[in-house]
């Protein structure tokens, strides 16, 4: 019988029922058995309830959890999407629908050639990994904290771009409308910043 | 099925229904029925800090004789698909199922041979619930929107054909079932999201309601 005792333990033995160390745990409490069990049950009473009032407290998350999607504006109201699908590309569970379209002088609906004409986020295929904001260059597609989504019908939970769409602050305007941040689509990516 | 054929349709019976809806969605009894990651979080959701017992349904039930809600968390696998059909079977009505996660709402990222597409192949889903997992309180948000849904069931055939008829001319009330739950549970709120659901903008309420925020960072927490 290898020595057991509880200071020479390494973590791999098995306590053996009936062995050398079978009596129970000395007890430290001097209150009787049910006592000291209820004791337990009536001083959680007195502690701070842990519960979350859910829908009467409304939940915030934490600032980078992953919601539902948001498309970007920019300051002007231009979209920032220019239907390059790469998101849709980078989706791993095929839940994004894109289809480009081009962008002329009498509508313009983002700065550049091309804008997103049809956007679909199918939430019944969204697993929120974030691997679309990941890939989009224009960080049109964001991620916002509401994650209040059920429905019940499959073909509502299919977000279209209008439910998508970011709301028009003020001073946006509603595309389609001219480039207001400068001549070219240059104005916007390039030399935003400086 | 019963009483309810029998009487006329009233105001007795439009207050009776009340009281019937009201006494089915408030102990709505689930029946265990976790497949995968998403059961975990529908663990969690009936343990203390969530807490579905709050609304009447802590018990989950492992005989489905005894239970009325089918909460499907996780992916339905082609083989499992019989067994959630014989258990849904064997559920005494009124039932009502709820697809939890994107795996039983539509078959998810999985979209290959050995899943189901959508749990909606085998039996009737009263509610969807994206996500993947939803956390606890995305499960919470969609009970209680089946909870708004049972409450507003016809009751009986008569009512049910009046409440056909009403959608098929327009005039039945729009429910809002998509409605989140905390904006259900404030009444100002509630109003504000009627105006924008008229107005089309649901999408954007919860951001316009946060000042054009779509995420709330530390600073500006309430």
């Amino acid at each position: 019988m290898p020595e057991t005792s509880p200071e020479k333990r390494h973590g791999g033995e098995v306590e053996q029922a009936g062995g050398t160390r079978s009596a129970p745990a000395p007890r430290t409490s001097r209150l009787p058995g049910p006592a000291q069990g209820f004791g337990v049950t009536f001083s959680t009473m007195f502690k701070k309830v842990t519960t979350e009032q859910y829908p009467d407290e409304p939940k915030v998350t934490k600032p980078r959890y992953h919601g539902r999607h948001v498309l970007n504006r920019h300051p002007d109201g231009l979209e920032k999407c220019v239907g390059c699908e790469l998101c849709a590309w980078a989706c791993p569970a095929d839940a994004i629908y894109v289809e480009g379209g081009t962008n002329t002088e009498e509508q313009r609906f983002s700065p550049g050639e091309r804008y997103g004409r049809v956007y679909q986020i199918n939430y019944l295929r969204c697993i929120f990994c974030g691997l679309c904001i990941e890939a989009c260059p224009t960080r049109s597609l964001t991620m916002s904290n509401d994650f209040e989504l059920a429905d019940d019908s499959r073909g509502d939970l299919v977000y279209t771009k209008e439910q998508l769409m970011a709301p028009l602050l003020p001073g946006m305007e509603q595309p389609p409308h001219p480039m207001r941040l400068g001549d070219d689509e240059r104005d916007y990516y390039l030399r935003a910043g400086s | 099925m019963g009483l309810e054929e029998k009487i006329p349709s009233g105001v007795l019976l439009t207050s009776v229904e009340k009281l019937v809806n009201w006494t089915r969605k408030s102990s709505l009894w689930p029946a265990t029925f976790g497949l995968a990651c998403c059961a975990i979080e529908m663990m969690a959701s009936g343990a203390g800090r969530y807490d579905l017992a709050r609304f009447g349904m802590e018990v989950f039930r492992a005989s489905p004789r005894q239970a009325d809600l089918m909460i499907v968390a996780g992916r339905v696998s082609q083989k499992m698909a019989p067994v959630l059909r014989q258990i849904y079977d064997q559920m005494p009505e009124p039932r009502w199922v709820l697809a939890m996660g994107v795996c039983s709402s539509s078959g998810g990222m999985f979209n290959n041979y050995a899943i189901v597409q959508g749990v909606d192949h085998i039996v009737p889903v009263d509610m969807y619930l994206p996500g993947c997992p939803p956390r606890p309180e995305m499960l919470m948000d969609a009970i209680l929107k089946l909870h708004h849904k049972i409450q507003h069931e016809p009751l009986g055939p008569k009512r049910a054909a009046a409440l056909a008829a009403a959608q098929a001319n327009g005039t039945a009330p729009d429910l809002h079932v998509e409605m989140p739950s905390t904006v259900r549970a404030d009444k100002r709120a509630r109003r504000a999201y009627e105006e924008a659901a008229a107005a089309g903008r649901t999408g954007q309420f919860a951001i316009e309601q946060r000042g054009g925020n779509a995420v709330l960072l530390p600073g500006e927490r309430p």
